[in-house]
């Protein structure tokens, strides 16, 4: 559906403009990407009172139109860029009324880029419960523009908004604020004559902003910088003097419009829960408790789905096979395939409960207090108080946690954050863990509670985190910085969470896990059906006529000879010989050719490891009945020796290998995104399986 | 005296900034000459710090506050 009119919604951070964006379009939305960037483009549709449709882009939030971070770069971008599809008609403008000083800072600049505009007066009630006055219709007066007041958390005067998006001008009204010219006179004056600009706001911007924006030629840049050298254009000055400006500006006009009391009520409720929650003693424990109690939801409460879901998918690709006639086209849609997307499918509960929690933790404002309190002890190892939040989501997916590394200022800790992530134990790693240390950790309890295995598997995790400080302090000595890091940082009011907020993440954090992390799983389980299911030259016919000979169908029931063709084919196919090809390299590390086939398959996805030892061990029917499985590897024995396979040294290699090798092809596909430059993921695949080859080596050889 | 000298409680006044790309950011946020800041408290490891300057909670590196001047 083509939209009538494009509206931009821009506006601080905290000041409710998420909640805005879902109320206007509902579950009516949209992700895609800005082009050029890699920034998410969330738009939406919105039915106006007088039957046209608006389409509406969510801005990320920002304090100036002067970017500090990838995600605020867009926002002038999208603004300014008058040749591009997704330039909007009219920008609304999302105000706090609680604190409206701060806020028209942004509005102002927006103001003076002399695009129509709209003035959304959020939180309205909260500033009337406060005591805070505002003259609206003065306020609306002295700008210039309609005022809007609303409450985006109670869908208070949403209606009113869509009828002022509805009649809004197509030509910019707004009063000037500044004096713009004076700020660079000269320069201004020849960047707008140059490019045919009309607007002295937006040359200045342009000035500012050359190299960041898409839309200016090389050559036009490249001017515009040689002009800034010809009038001593000094980027940092001009943008203190304009903030100054403006402020000068916003407290006149404040100063006719609004009454504050002198005490705010509100703050001093955040203050007394910041004073348990950031306490010297107790505000580090309450956060270690927080995190136990997150990660036993997640992995509690998605037990059940999991099973009914890796249980549907069986059911399916059973009844497939019943209906459908045999053949490699089959095979391929319904073990390739189907089987491929039953692997991401059953991480759905745990991503979705993870991103419930995260967005819980945000809403709330208490993921910023956690950055707060954990910043210095971050910051001594080459992170930022930032990177808490994309290593604690590390634990259930390394791919949105390394998306999330975008609120990183820093250029070095983001990349830092991103670089160390995929070592934290994501849930991929869990089901491995579990088979191996059912395997060779006996389940008895030691000191009364302490189960072992259970022990074990903390171990692995605390572990983990323990190998990604080490590792982001090595990187903190090899990089070198190209910027210098800040760190000043809103710590906003609590709030209770807005549940359809929270809910909508958790549908839309899972339904971009499924589509970005589901085509490369696609992708790789098509290669792996191939490479496991046809083998060099004729081999598989040889088998199938060695297996018909009469002698075979006494020995074994039907049930155990498919079994047994299987597991020779396998053998023989070509994962089967890379597996025998690779042998040497990893015999050092205890594997055998059948482990090396699931360590090369994994390298696609992790999860790949449990269904491929199912191939392996024939077992038949579920690849997820991780008991079978384990039963059958239990009694795996090694042909020379007669010893287990499966050996403690054995088994804890192989978990050192998963706990560092860089098993995972949507890690790489998202670590490149995020990035734009294939060294980065090269880098971080080489030094994973360095580490990986070495942890395993030296725990193979320790525990033999 | 810059605002890493204050303890949690006291009020300053906002003078000047000693840099000037820091100064840009903090005035974006509400950090202005002129305005009256406290710290609300420390972080439980010493550093950051939270301060409170035009009805807004700021954290900060102690390093970043002694770039604030005060009055």
């Amino acid at each position: 559906m083509k939209a009538d009119i494009k509206v931009a919604l821009v506006g601080n951070p905290n000041t409710g403009k998420s909640t805005l964006f879902n109320t206007l379009t509902g579950l009516n939305q949209k992700i895609g990407n800005f082009p050029g960037v890699t920034v998410d483009k969330k738009t939406g549709l919105c039915t106006l009172p007088d039957g046209r449709t608006a389409e509406i882009i969510d801005l990320p939030g920002t304090y100036s139109l002067y970017p500090k971070s990838q995600d605020e770069s867009i926002v002038f971008s999208v603004l300014a860029d008058k040749a591009n599809s997704h330039t909007p008609d009219l920008v609304v403008v999302i105000l706090d009324a609680t604190n409206l000083k701060r806020n028209l800072l942004l509005y102002t600049q927006v103001a003076d880029l002399k695009i129509p505009v709209i003035v959304a007066l959020n939180m309205i009630d909260l500033a009337k419960k406060s005591g805070i006055a505002i003259d609206i219709d003065l306020f609306s007066k002295k700008l210039g523009v309609p005022v809007v007041p609303i409450s985006a958390r109670k869908t208070e005067g949403i209606d009113k908004l869509k009828q002022a998006i509805a009649f809004a001008n197509k030509v910019a009204l707004q009063e000037a604020s500044i004096d713009v010219e004076a700020i660079a006179p000269q320069l201004i004056a020849q960047i707008s004559d140059e490019l045919e600009i009309d607007n002295p706001y937006f040359a200045l911007q342009l000035a500012h902003q050359h190299e960041i924006v898409k839309f200016l030629t090389p050559q036009q840049s490249d001017r515009i910088e040689e002009l800034e050298h010809e009038f001593s254009f000094h980027s940092q000055k001009s943008q203190a003097t304009e903030t100054i400006a403006r402020y000068n500006f916003i407290n006149d006009l404040l100063y006719d419009t609004v009454k504050i009391p002198e005490t705010a009520k509100d703050e001093t409720i955040s203050n007394k829960i910041d004073k348990i929650l950031t306490h010297r003693v107790f505000g580090l424990f309450i956060f270690l408790a927080v995190l136990l109690f997150m990660f036993q939801s997640i992995f509690s409460w998605s037990a059940y789905p999991m099973e009914k879901i890796g249980d549907g998918f069986a059911w399916l690709q059973n009844y497939l096979h019943t209906v459908l006639p045999a053949g490699p086209l089959v095979g391929l849609v319904v073990d390739g395939v189907l089987g491929g997307l039953s692997g991401v499918m059953v991480f759905i509960p745990q991503i979705a409960i993870l991103f419930a929690f995260i967005s819980i933790l945000e809403d709330t404002g208490y993921m910023s207090r956690v950055t707060f309190m954990m910043d210095k002890l971050m910051r001594k190892v080459g992170l930022n108080g930032k990177s808490v939040v994309p290593l604690i989501g590390g634990f259930a997916c390394a791919v949105p946690s390394i998306m999330s590394t975008r609120t990183i200022e820093n250029w070095k800790d983001r990349m830092i954050t991103i670089m160390v992530t995929p070592l934290v134990t994501c849930s991929a790693r869990l089901p491995i863990y579990v088979l191996l240390i059912g395997l060779v950790v006996p389940n008895k309890n030691v000191w009364w509670i302490f189960n072992l295995q259970g022990l074990a598997l903390t171990g692995m995790y605390i572990f983990s985190l323990i190998s990604a400080i080490v590792v982001a302090f090595a990187f903190k000595l090899i990089l070198k910085g190209r910027e210098r890091g800040y760190f000043i940082m809103e710590l906003p009011v609590y709030r209770m969470p807005r549940w359809n907020n929270v809910a909508f993440s958790m549908y839309d954090r899972s339904k971009a896990f499924v589509l970005q992390a589901g085509k490369v799983i696609i992708a790789v389980s098509v290669i792996l059906w191939v490479l496991a299911s046809y083998g060099p030259g004729d081999r598989f016919t040889q088998i199938e006529k060695k297996y018909q000979q009469p002698r075979y169908a006494k020995q074994f029931s039907p049930d155990d000879l498919t079994r047994a063709i299987n597991s020779e084919k396998l053998e023989n196919s070509y994962a089967g010989t890379l597996g025998h090809f690779i042998e040497p390299v990893i015999k050092p590390l205890g594997f055998d050719w059948k482990i090396g086939i699931a360590l090369i398959t994994s390298f696609a996805a992790r999860e790949v490891f449990v269904g491929t030892m199912a191939t392996i061990y024939s077992v038949d029917g579920n690849a997820d009945k991780i008991e079978s499985v384990q039963n059958k590897m239990a009694s795996a024995k090694n042909p020379q020796t007669g010893q287990p396979v499966f050996s403690l040294a054995v088994a804890f290699s192989l978990m050192m290998f998963y706990a560092f090798a860089m098993q995972c092809a949507s890690t790489v596909a998202v670590v490149y995104r995020e990035t734009k430059n294939w060294r980065w993921p090269a880098i971080q695949f080489a030094y994973m399986t360095v580490l990986a080859y070495a942890a395993s080596f030296i725990a193979y050889h320790l525990l033999k | 005296m810059t605002l890493s000298e204050l303890v949690p409680g006291e009020i300053g006044i906002v003078k000047e900034f000693t840099d000037l790309e820091m100064s840009v950011k903090l005035m974006e946020m509400g950090c202005l000459p002129g305005e009256p800041i406290t710290i609300s408290r420390v972080a439980p490891l010493g550093d950051p710090i939270a301060v409170k300057v035009s009805g807004y909670q700021l954290s900060l590196r102690k390093f970043e506050a002694s770039t604030i001047i005060l009055q």
